[in-house]
């Protein structure tokens, strides 16, 4: 399991350091516009379905009503526990993104490995752009990010399409990349156009107390702080890898 | 740029390659599907500003 070892290793390096970039950009651009939705979302009605049936969500809207100022300091009342607002808040979405950024980074330099590997940070970036364009670009298409208070579709629909089209996305592009052969790339460009054929699935109402210029303000920020993330995350996998393998390549045999 | 044609774990026999690599990737994808899209209401709140960031489908 030596190969699985250096490739954690890796994973966990550049995982960190774009989850870390991650989180600081996310502080000053997505977080923001998160808590500002949530004073819409508290002033104009709780849309929060999470499942449960509409009335729950009605009456829910009306006990907040009244004591809103108690119910200001827990960002998700009556559904269980939540980071308080502020450091804990915080704290946690720093750990969200540490965590899902060493995920992304496994799965980076795993898939990579199979295409003999990122061999700098040039290579990296290119990479990275790859990750944005299945893990951002193409699910955004059809499911933009959605502030709270935003309506949608049923959860379990919209993470299994988000999932196939991170899939069909994802092979699409290696079937462009590597196989190199006409029939290849256009099977390549269905794979991308399919899952936006099928379409995303849609809320039934699209009414929202959101306003527009904040959804789209929040659209811009989350397109781009992944961006950055994907790009870092790639160059820094290339940065390590070569360092890795670069002082390795004696030492290769014991390390793998 | 000679680097790039060192691989990691070169002398792996190629199936356990394979295998090692997939594995990892399982790994990857899991630990994304358990922090990004869990339904476990503990787990939701707590990645919830990182969910909505990353255009993660959510509530």
């Amino acid at each position: 399991m030596n190969l699985f070892r250096n490739v954690v290793f890796i994973a966990a390096i550049a995982g960190l350091v774009a989850g870390v970039v991650l989180a600081c950009m996310q502080a000053f651009a997505t977080d923001p516009l998160i808590y500002q939705a949530e004073v819409f979302e508290k002033a104009g009605g709780h849309q929060h379905d999470h499942a449960a049936a509409p009335a729950a969500s009605t009456t829910n809207a009306m006990s907040s009503a009244a004591p809103a100022p108690a119910e200001a300091a827990a960002p998700m009342e009556d559904e269980g526990w939540a980071p308080a607002d502020g450091f804990e808040r915080f704290a946690f979405s720093v750990l969200a993104n540490i965590v899902t950024g060493i995920g992304f980074a496994l799965i980076l330099v795993a898939v990579s490995e199979f295409a003999g590997g990122i061999g700098g940070w040039r290579q990296g970036v290119f990479w990275g752009l790859a990750g944005f364009a299945v893990f951002t670009l193409a699910p955004g298409l059809g499911l933009p990010p959605e502030l709270p208070a935003m309506p949608a579709a049923d959860l379990m629909q919209r993470q299994t399409w988000w999932w196939a089209t991170v899939a069909a996305t994802a092979a699409g592009l290696g079937l462009i990349a590597f196989r190199k052969s006409l029939p290849m790339t256009i099977l390549g460009v269905l794979l991308i156009v399919a899952p936006h054929i099928v379409g995303a699935p849609q809320p039934e109402s699209f009414e929202t107390p959101i306003p527009e210029g904040l959804h789209h303000q929040f659209v811009v920020a989350v397109t781009l702080t992944n961006l950055v993330f994907w790009l870092v995350l790639g160059a820094v996998v290339g940065v390590v890898r070569s360092r890795f393998t670069g002082t390795a390549t004696s030492l290769r045999d014991s390390f793998a | 740029m000679n680097t790039a044609s060192v691989s990691l774990g070169a002398s792996v026999s190629s199936q356990s390659r394979f295998m090692q690599l997939v594995l990892t990737a399982f790994l990857g994808l899991f630990v994304v599907g358990v922090v990004g899209f869990s339904h476990i209401e503990v787990v939701h709140n707590a990645a919830h500003d990182y969910r909505h960031s990353m255009a993660f489908p959510c509530h």
